[in-house]
């Protein structure tokens, strides 16, 4: 299982990489995407795999707190995920902005010199 | 005392006046009131400081401000420290209440006295300090204060050009002072000034006393205008005459005289002191003397004698001697009284007859025989006539001069010609300024009919020509007792005899001043026709143009060496930037890595289910296709991506994560919806056959290296950190204390609203300030002309489109509202929260418009975005402070449960309101991202020429606000 996350958050991440160095700005709204994926999984493996434990206690708090999984990777993640949610809006935004301006979807405003 | 206050009210009173001034209209009496008053009430706060040291206190006030690093704000006021506080509230009043009748109800008026009384609290500030590094820091802000306050005519090129030049020379040389008490605080382990003052023999010793020294001693001569960085003074003759008046005799300069007396027990008593500092002061004195006489401008004379004067004053601090140190203090006060009535009233003939050409003004006696009389005195006193301020100082520089010509040193040796040289020409720039403006015949030939200035504009040149003469009446029962207490401090038990007398007989510096009066008279004599011919620039000396040289030298740093520097190593390219961040991370990575190795961790791995590197299988290949895809086809990549989205969403719900599972889909569809309104805005791209140049090909194979570089390595990095044992963090506190501290079973929503609620504050903040910027951005977004028409899904009629699915979706409203709602009562206790539910109702809201059309649902349907959010963070917030009413720290919660019978119970915990402001705040920003976007398409089309089968209809508030 391990072996399997950490190739897909490799794939993720070089995928991610890979269009982060790209000259449309398009490219760049997908490569942040998948490389926020790549991130998000990582700080969310740090709690492990447990399968059917999720965090939530019994009725008054009842269970014992090492049955359950880790809930601080997840209100990380979770945090993690609605921001780079706002950071894809405003990125989309400008990229659109900078869109109307330029006339152009390089990501410099201009093609290459 | 140990804890003045009065000190920290003399500091903060003048910020405090000059926040409130910039609130007040351009009323120049109001704002003179209120500085006038301020600078009253400080004079009044040093008033106590000095009754306390008469008593024999050393007022001093301290605040812990971050204790753990040893920094307090340290406020202290010995004798000297008074003394010039003394001086800058005291003729801060005067300025006040000249620059009432000085400025034209033309200028910004509270600007000015808003800049004044900062500069005038950050002097406070300078002098007041009980910590070398705060001095500085108060030093760094007289620089930017000046700068404002000279530059206060922004439109004037000179104002500017002046301004400039004064923040970088004075600014540059407080990093350097910077530097210098970095230094001194190594040598002496500590900051605190008493630390430092009682160290001064360890200091002197100190095989790095030299570069501290020379770095101090750069800080103050900048400041106070010493060869070779005195050019800049002439220039700031640009400001307004009141803060000429003002920076220029007893603030701004003085700072740099201030530093050297306050660290002259420590620093001075060495060769290596004399030999800098003497040099420099002589060549300051002469040169500002012998400039000052050449100048037309009456304020650019000023501006000279002031270099002089300081270079004196430099001079008797190098000389090492007790005597010349308090004939330098005493100079520094009588400097500031004759300096700044002189400059008042050369603004007074500028302001009365709209020129301050000395060629063109004479014979102002008549029309203006009051301000006449009292720059005559002012003038003597400059030049040293008996019975006034300036001879006594004098006098006593004459008398310390003779002193140390007994030295073997031709350096020592010169200095009794040399200071009755620099006399000489003092008495002929006095005469100049006086008989050039106020004798002669009366000319007509003049901006304006010259008359006296209102009665109270000449109060503050009265008060202090009057002090001029008191005290050089009766020095010792005037300045006498206050000169003692600032001298005490420098000099301690040290102090030697010295007397405040007029007369001391006939000897030789009274030989000396005769012959410096009778030899100005004559110089003068035989300038006369040299002067009133009218050239410009100074005989022998025109070549030395600070100015010039300045220039060039600026020239050179800021455009041509950073433009050469930032050819070679700048790119304004984003993919260039990008690379050498993942590089840099890459590296950083890597080095990190190297010492543990990527052995396989001491934890057995769990067994692999094929179901999950089954959706890993598709989420990966999804993920290389989208960045395959992405240039060309980008409605594919986007919903390859979301694949991706998916796969991550399900490996959350497969390892216990429901909130994340939760989130994730809302956001992803979400996200894709945004994506796809975006994607009609972006230029058609049309794939071209072959792969483009050998070089572009080369750069694509050079970022696939990187690319799987960096992959691999987070895959290493992932796998080696997966396989350990996680050290036991706070996470078990946080199952522990969930219930019988947040009164919630949902842990994750717990942490989110309630342990970490202040985290979760800021970052709904951060949503709500993105979508207010995504509303400005596209307020005024123009898309490019290619798509602004109507995209050919639209062409035609497309009413019965999507029919059933868009009935559906209509139905599906009050269930998605029901279903919201639900999710965000149980957040607490079961997967869900503020941050799903909002989601959830925006999707609601984005179902409808997809349905109906923009059109339709903002015809039908007045989202309120801006409230949502407003509320949203209001709630949030309030509910924070709620807890600060019972006594606890902000964002406290408290729970309770209520039982609601047959409903069950119901979590009363105040994090949920907390969490209803997330829920309002995160459906308010998402949906007016959406609707602001999705309105887009209304829009163009009206810029666009209308297509035939659109009937002209009202135009819908943007967002469904105003």
């Amino acid at each position: 299982m391990e072996l399997i996350l950490a190739i897909a958050i490799g794939l993720l991440a070089s995928s991610g990489v890979w269009l982060l160095m790209r000259p449309r700005t398009f490219q760049l709204i997908i490569g942040l995407s998948l490389l926020s994926y790549a991130v998000n999984l990582f700080i969310f493996s740090m709690g492990r795999f447990p399968i059917g434990a999720p965090p939530i206690l019994g009725p008054g708090g009842q269970g014992d707190p090492a049955s359950f999984a880790d809930p601080l990777p997840q209100s990380l993640v979770l945090t993690a995920i609605v921001i780079s949610f706002a950071t894809t809006a405003l990125f989309l935004v400008v990229m659109l902005a900078a869109r109307g301006l330029t006339g152009g979807d390089h990501v410099d405003g201009r093609p290459r010199r | 005392m140990d804890d003045a206050i009065y000190l920290l009210a003399a500091l903060l009173l003048p910020y405090a006046g000059a926040l409130v001034a910039t609130l007040l209209p351009s009323n120049a009496r109001l704002l003179a009131w209120l500085a006038g008053g301020v600078a009253l009430l400080t004079l009044g706060m040093v008033g106590l400081g000095f009754a306390a040291i008469e008593a024999g206190q050393l007022p001093r006030f301290e605040i812990a401000w971050a204790p753990e690093l040893g920094l307090s704000l340290s406020l202290r006021m010995d004798g000297l420290a008074g003394l010039f506080a003394l001086m800058v509230s005291g003729i801060g009043v005067l300025i006040v209440l000249y620059a009432r009748y000085y400025m034209s109800p033309d200028d910004p008026i509270p600007r000015f006295f808003a800049f004044l009384l900062s500069f005038m609290g950050s002097m406070m500030g300078v002098v007041l300090s009980g910590n070398l590094i705060q001095l500085v820091f108060f030093w760094e802000l007289t620089s930017l204060f000046s700068f404002l306050l000279i530059g206060y005519w922004q439109n004037v090129a000179a104002a500017r050009n002046g301004a400039r030049m004064a923040l970088t020379v004075t600014a540059g040389g407080g990093l350097a002072l910077f530097a210098g008490v970095l230094v001194l605080g190594h040598i002496v382990g500590s900051y605190e000034l008493d630390a430092v003052l009682a160290s001064g023999d360890a200091i002197r010793a100190h095989p790095l006393y030299v570069p501290a020294l020379v770095l101090i001693l750069l800080g103050a001569m900048t400041k106070s205008a010493q060869f070779p960085f005195h050019f800049w003074l002439p220039h700031a003759m640009a400001a307004p005459t009141p803060v000429s008046a003002y920076l220029h005799s007893a603030t701004l300069v003085k700072a740099g005289i201030f530093l050297m007396t306050r660290l002259w027990p420590v620093l001075a008593g060495t060769d290596a002191w004399f030999d800098i500092l003497c040099p420099v002061g002589l060549i300051t004195l002469l040169l500002g003397a012998y400039v000052a006489i050449f100048q037309h401008d009456m304020k650019s004379l000023l501006a000279y004698s002031t270099i002089s004067h300081l270079g004196l004053i430099t001079l008797l601090l190098s000389l090492n001697s007790d005597l010349a140190m308090v004939a330098a203090v005493f100079h520094t006060v009588n400097h500031a009284t004759f300096k700044a009535s002189l400059f008042m009233a050369a603004g007074i003939i500028d302001h009365e007859t709209g020129t301050r050409d000395i060629r063109r003004l004479s014979g102002l006696n008549e029309s203006m025989p009051f301000t006449a009389r009292l720059a005559l005195v002012a003038a003597a006193a400059m030049a040293g006539v008996p019975l006034l301020n300036g001879f006594i100082s004098k006098e006593m520089f004459f008398s310390e001069a003779l002193d140390v010509a007994t030295a073997p040193s031709l350096l020592h040796g010169i200095l009794p010609v040399a200071a009755t040289v620099a006399s000489i020409l003092a008495v002929t720039y006095s005469l100049r300024f006086i008989h050039g403006a106020f004798f002669g015949p009366p000319t007509a030939d003049l901006p304006k009919k010259p008359h006296e200035p209102p009665q109270f504009m000449r109060v503050p040149v009265e008060v202090l020509v009057f002090l001029c003469m008191v005290v050089g009446i009766l020095p010792s029962a005037t300045i006498g007792p206050l000169l003692d207490i600032a001298v005490r401090a420098v000099l301690g038990d040290a102090t030697p005899r010295y007397s405040l007398a007029v007369w001391h007989g006939f000897n030789l510096p009274l030989a000396m001043s005769l012959i410096a009066l009778a030899g100005g008279v004559v110089l003068y004599r035989l300038l006369y026709r040299h002067l009133n011919a009218g050239l410009e620039g100074t005989p022998l000396l025109g070549f030395l143009d600070g100015r010039r040289a300045f220039e060039q030298v600026m020239v050179f740093l800021s455009w041509r060496f950073a433009r050469a520097l930032e050819r070679r190593v700048a790119t304004d390219r984003l993919q260039i930037q990008l690379m050498l961040l993942v590089c840099t991370a890459l590296l950083a990575g890597t080095l990190a890595l190297l010492p543990h190795g990527l052995a396989p961790g001491n934890v057995a791995m769990t067994t692999a289910d094929p179901v999950v590197a089954i959706i890993w299988a598709v989420g990966g290949g999804c993920a290389l296709a989208a960045a395959y895809q992405a240039k060309y086809h980008r409605l594919a990549a986007l919903i390859l991506l979301g694949c991706t989205g998916l796969a991550t969403c399900l490996t959350f719900i497969w390892f216990s994560a429901p909130d994340l599972a939760l989130t994730q889909i809302l956001v992803e569809i979400v996200t894709t919806v945004l994506l796809l309104l975006g994607l009609r805005w972006m230029p058609r791209r049309i794939e071209t056959a072959g792969s483009g140049a050998p070089v572009a090909r080369l750069r694509r194979l050079r970022d696939f290296v990187i690319a799987a570089a960096a992959g691999l390595g987070l895959t290493a990095i992932s796998y080696a950190m997966m396989t350990r044992v996680s050290p036991d963090g706070i996470s078990r506190e946080f199952l522990n204390r969930a219930y019988k501290e947040g009164g919630g079973t949902n842990v994750v929503n717990v942490i989110l609203v309630d342990f970490r609620g202040f985290d979760t504050m800021g970052e709904i903040t951060v949503l709500g300030v993105v979508a207010l910027t995504v509303f400005a951005l596209l307020r005024r977004f123009r898309p490019a002309p290619e798509s602004i028409g109507v995209p050919d899904q639209q062409q035609g009629d497309a009413k019965d489109w999507l029919l059933v699915p868009s009935v559906t979706m209509r139905l599906l409203f009050p269930v998605i509202i029901a279903v919201s709602i639900y999710l965000l009562l149980r957040g607490h206790d079961q997967p869900g929260g503020g941050f799903i539910a909002g989601l959830m109702l925006a999707i609601g809201i984005l179902v409808q418009y997809m349905a109906g059309g923009t059109r339709w649902v903002e015809d039908h349907l007045r989202v309120l975005p801006l409230r949502w959010m407003g509320f949203g963070l209001l709630l949030a917030v309030g509910t924070g402070a709620a807890a600060i009413l019972f006594q606890r720290n902000f964002l406290t919660s408290y729970f309770a449960y209520a039982d609601l019978g047959p409903l069950g119970k119901l979590p009363l915990a105040s994090a949920v309101i907390f969490d209803l402001g997330v829920f309002a705040l995160v459906f308010g920003a998402t949906v007016l991202i959406l609707i602001v976007l999705a309105h887009q398409s209304v829009r163009s089309q009206r810029a666009a020429p209308p297509p035939p089968l659109v009937e002209p209809r009202r135009e819908p508030a943007i967002a469904g606000e105003d």
